[in-house]
C-alpha cells in the first residue's frame, strides 16, 4: 500500500488497467488529476494523454480509440460545461455499444446540490445513456470504482459508464491498492451458453432453403469474426452486415450480400426479405434496417444471437433466441453443425445463385456528369487504397457516410468506424484521431461532409499537435445533404435551411489554419492525383484535408423510404417516377 | 394490464431512479412504490406498482434486470404472493353519520387512528382491493385527505 492523493490513485489505477491513452480537456474540478498526470509523466508514466479542443472531441475520440482497438476508450472532463459536453459522445457510445469510461471532476462533496460554480448533476444528466455510474466522494473508494468501470463497460453487451469524482475526493488521501477483483453482485451479464438452443439453431440452417446471415456490430464488439467467417464457409451462407457490422465479414468475400437497410443495395435486402431463416448475430432489428417491421423478412425464421436479452424479442420475436456471448456461441455452433450435417450434405446452391443473379442485375450505380460525383471520390480512394489491411475509415454522419458504406470495401474488423445508432454529425474527425491513437501504423481516413466537418473541424488542431495524421476526404457538396434529399424527395423540394453554399468558410484556409495539407479538387481527373498526394503527405505524418467539390444534386440510392418495405425500394434514376406516383 | 413487480436492489444511491427512469422513457406511470429495507442488510426491496403493456413490461423487466445495482426482479401475480397495503383516510363524521360509518369500520377491519367532532381518521392495512372497497364506501360521506403507502408483496409461504 502506498499514501497518495485520490488524483495520484486516478492515474494509478489507469495504468493499472493497462490504459495507454485517454483523451480530454482538463478544468477546475478536475485540475488535481491533471496535475498527477503531469507528476506521473515527469517520473516516467507511460500514460499518454491527448488533449481535445472541445470534450465532444474527446469523447469521440475515445470511441475511435476503443473501435480501432477493442479497447476500453477513456474520456476525462471537468464538472458541469465538461461534463454536459461529452453528453452526446457518452450518448453516440450507448447507441453503438462502445467500451468507454468518463472520468469527470465534480464540485466537492459540501457543495453538492448549492449550484456551486460549474456544478452540473453528471450522474442524474447521463442516467438514461450509461450502463453504470457512480458518483466518488471519498478518496479510498476511487481505485474499487475503477476497477468496477472498466469491468462493466467491457463485460456483456459493452458500452460507457461514468465516474463522477469529486473535488474533494481527488485531494484527500488514501492507502492505494488496487483491487484484483470487482465486487458487483447485481452485475451478472450472460456467460453460458445453451447447448440445447445450439442444437435447435444447427438443425434450423441445415433444414433451410434460404437461410441468411444478418450480422450487426456485435459480432465485432464480441470478437467473433473468426467464427462468422467460419460458419459462412462451412454452410456456404450468404452474410449482410449492417452499418456498424461492416468489416465484421470481409466486403470481398463471395459470400458477401452486402448491407442492407434504407440505403443498403437492393440484393442486400432482397437476399434479407426473401429468406427463410434469418441468422441474426449481434444486431438489433433497428428500423434503418428492417423498416415496416411486419413487412420485414416475413416468410423467415428467427434465430437471434445476442449477449443481451433485452435485445432478443424487442423488435422482432425470436423462434430460437440464443442470448450468450458470440464468440463461444458461434464457435459452438461450428461444432454442432459438423456433428449434424449429413454425409453430402448440399449447399444452399439454388439460393446463392439467385443472391447472385440479383448482385448482377441490381448493382450499385450512378451517372458521371460535369461535376465529380462523391461516388467517384469514394471509389476512387477506395480503388488507391485495395488490398491494404492497413487502412481505418471513420466517416461523419449523412449522404457521405452512406455512399462510404455502399462504395469501400472492408475486410477486417474494426476498419469501419461509423455512428450508428445516435448518428452524430461531426463523428467522423475526432474518431479518426482516436483510431489514429489506437493503431499509430495504420492510415487513418475520414470520409466527411461538409456539415459535419465544420462541427468538428477544430480537432485536426488535436491530430497536429499530437502528431495522429489523418486523412480527411471532405465531401463538399454545399448542402445538409441528407436532409436536402429529403426534401427534395418528401418535401415537395422546399429546401428550409438545408443550403451551406456562400463564400465561407474556405475549407482549404481551415484546414490549413489546424496545421493540415490542404488540397482541393474540383474536376474529376485531379482526383486520383490529388488522393494520391494525400496518401503520401499522410505517409509522411502530415494531416491532410482533401476539399471535394461534389455535385450538391446528387442523392443516395437506393433508399427504402422511411417506413416501407424492401419492396418498396427506390433505385438510382428512379425516383423521378416515385414523386410522379406521389403526385398523383 | 396491471403488474406489480418486486425488485431486490443494493442500498446505494441512484437505484431508484435508474429503475423508474426505466418506465419514465417509454411513458408509463409508476401507481404506487414501496421501498423498504429486507432481511439482508444493504439490500432493499422496491415492490412498484405499474398499469403497462405485456410487451413492454417484458423489455422493461429485461433492462431492470441488466441494472450494476439490481440483484432480482420478479413479477408478483396475485394468485402467488402476498399483497399488502396500509391507507389513512381522513372522513367528515358529523355525529349523526358516525354510527353507520364505524359499521363499514368494523366490516373491513379498519381502525379509527384519530378522531375530532367532525372527523374521524381511519387506518386501513389490508389487500390493496379491499382497501379500495373501503374508500368506495368512505366517499359519499367525503374523504377529506387520504394516503396510501402503495402495495407491497411477498411470494407466498412454500406449501411442502
Amino acid at each position: 500500500m502506498t499514501r497518495m492523493t485520490g488524483a495520484d490513485a486516478i492515474i494509478r489505477s489507469l495504468e493499472a488497467e493497462g490504459v495507454d491513452v485517454c483523451f480530454g480537456i482538463p478544468g477546475g474540478m478536475i485540475i488535481d488529476t491533471y496535475d498527477a498526470l503531469y507528476r506521473a509523466t515527469a517520473n516516467g508514466s507511460k500514460l499518454r494523454h491527448v488533449l481535445a479542443r472541445h470534450e465532444q472531441g474527446a469523447g469521440h475520440m475515445a470511441e475511435g480509440y476503443a473501435r480501432a482497438s477493442g479497447k476500453v476508450g477513456v474520456a476525462i472532463a471537468t464538472s458541469g460545461p465538461g461534463t454536459t459536453n461529452l453528453v452526446t459522445a457518452i450518448a453516440d457510445a450507448w447507441m453503438d455499444s462502445t467500451p468507454l469510461v468518463c472520468i469527470t471532476g465534480q464540485v466537492p462533496s459540501t457543495k453538492i446540490g448549492t449550484d456551486a460554480f460549474q456544478e452540473t448533476n453528471a450522474t442524474g444528466i447521463t442516467l438514461p445513456i450509461v450502463k453504470h455510474s457512480w458518483l466518488v466522494q471519498k478518496a479510498s473508494e476511487i481505485p474499487a470504482t475503477i476497477k468496477a468501470a472498466f469491468h462493466v463497460a467491457q463485460t456483456g453487451r459493452s458500452g460507457p459508464v461514468l465516474i463522477d469524482i469529486t473535488k474533494d475526493a481527488q485531494v484527500a488521501e488514501l492507502d492505494f491498492k488496487y483491487p484484483d477483483h470487482v465486487d458487483l453482485p447485481g452485475w451478472n451479464p450472460s456467460s453460458k451458453v445453451n447447448h440445447r438452443q445450439i442444437m435447435a439453431a444447427a438443425k434450423a440452417i441445415l433444414e433451410a432453403d434460404k437461410p441468411i446471415f444478418y450480422v450487426g456490430g456485435g459480432v465485432i464488439n464480441g470478437e467473433a469474426c473468426a467464427e462468422l467467417l467460419e460458419l459462412a464457409e462451412l454452410t456456404g451462407i450468404p452474410v449482410v452486415t449492417t452499418l456498424t457490422g461492416k468489416g465484421g465479414f470481409p466486403d470481398s468475400h463471395p459470400l458477401s450480400a452486402g448491407h442492407p437497410g434504407m440505403h443498403g443495395t437492393k440484393f442486400a435486402n432482397l437476399a434479407l426479405n426473401r429468406s427463410d431463416l434469418v441468422i441474426a448475430v449481434g444486431t438489433r432489428f433497428d428500423d434503418r434496417v428492417t423498416g415496416n417491421v411486419s413487412a420485414f423478412a416475413p416468410n423467415a425464421k428467427v434465430i437471434h444471437f445476442e449477449v443481451d436479452a433485452a435485445e432478443i424479442g424487442k423488435i422482432r420475436e425470436a423462434q430460437i433466441p440464443i442470448c450468450a456471448p458470440l464468440k463461444p456461441a458461434l464457435a459452438r455452433l461450428v461444432v454442432e453443425l459438423r456433428k449434424q450435417m449429413p454425409e453430402g450434405h448440399e449447399r444452399p446452391t439454388e439460393w446463392i445463385d439467385r443472391i447472385e443473379k440479383w448482385k448482377e442485375e441490381f448493382p450499385l450505380r450512378y451517372e458521371h456528369g460535369d461535376q465529380i460525383k462523391p461516388q467517384e471520390a469514394l471509389e476512387a480512394i477506395r480503388d488507391l487504397t485495395e488490398g491494404r489491411d492497413d487502412i481505418v475509415w471513420t466517416t461523419g454522419v449523412g449522404q457521405h457516410q452512406m455512399w462510404a458504406m455502399q462504395y469501400l470495401s472492408c475486410n477486417q474488423p474494426r476498419s469501419f468506424i461509423s455512428s450508428g445508432g445516435l448518428g452524430t454529425m461531426g463523428f467522423g474527425i475526432p474518431a479518426a484521431v482516436g483510431a489514429k491513437a489506437a493503431r499509430p501504423d495504420a492510415t487513418v481516413i475520414c470520409i466527411d461532409g461538409d456539415g459535419c466537418f465544420q462541427m468538428t473541424s477544430k480537432e485536426l488542431t488535436t491530430a497536429t499537435l499530437h502528431k495522429l495524421p489523418i486523412i480527411v476526404v471532405l465531401i463538399r457538396n454545399g448542402y445538409l445533404g441528407m436532409v436536402r434529399q429529403w426534401q427534395e424527395m418528401f418535401y415537395g423540394e422546399r429546401y428550409s435551411q438545408t443550403d451551406l453554399t456562400g463564400p465561407i468558410p474556405d475549407y482549404a484556409k481551415m484546414a490549413e489554419a489546424f496545421g493540415a495539407v490542404a488540397i482541393t479538387v474540383t474536376d474529376s481527373d485531379e482526383l486520383v492525383p490529388a488522393l494520391e498526394r494525400a496518401l503520401a503527405e499522410n505517409a509522411a505524418g502530415r494531416s491532410v484535408v482533401v476539399d471535394v467539390g461534389c455535385d450538391s444534386q446528387e442523392k443516395v440510392f437506393p433508399m427504402i423510404p422511411p417506413g416501407a418495405s424492401a419492396a418498396d425500394i427506390i433505385e438510382y434514376g428512379s425516383h423521378e417516377k416515385v414523386k410522379e406516383v406521389e403526385g398523383r | 394490464m396491471k403488474h406489480t413487480l418486486s425488485v431486490l436492489v443494493e442500498d446505494k444511491p441512484g437505484a431508484l431512479s435508474r429503475i423508474s427512469n426505466l418506465f419514465a422513457r417509454r411513458g408509463y406511470n409508476i401507481e404506487s412504490l414501496a421501498v423498504g429495507q429486507t432481511e439482508r442488510e444493504g439490500v432493499s426491496r422496491i415492490t412498484l406498482r405499474v398499469d403497462c403493456a405485456e410487451h413492454s413490461l417484458e423489455q422493461i423487466t429485461k433492462q431492470i434486470h441488466k441494472l450494476v445495482n439490481v440483484l432480482r426482479i420478479t413479477e408478483l401475480t396475485p394468485d402467488d404472493a402476498v399483497e399488502r397495503e396500509i391507507a389513512l383516510f381522513t372522513v367528515a363524521a358529523p355525529p349523526e353519520r358516525r354510527g353507520e360509518l364505524m359499521a363499514f369500520a368494523d366490516h373491513y377491519g379498519a381502525r379509527v387512528s384519530d378522531l375530532g367532532p367532525q372527523e374521524i381518521v381511519f387506518e386501513m392495512v389490508g389487500h390493496p382491493e379491499d382497501l379500495d372497497s373501503f374508500e368506495e364506501l368512505v366517499r359519499p360521506y367525503g374523504i377529506k385527505e387520504m394516503v396510501r403507502t402503495g402495495r407491497i408483496g411477498l411470494s407466498r409461504a412454500v406449501r411442502h
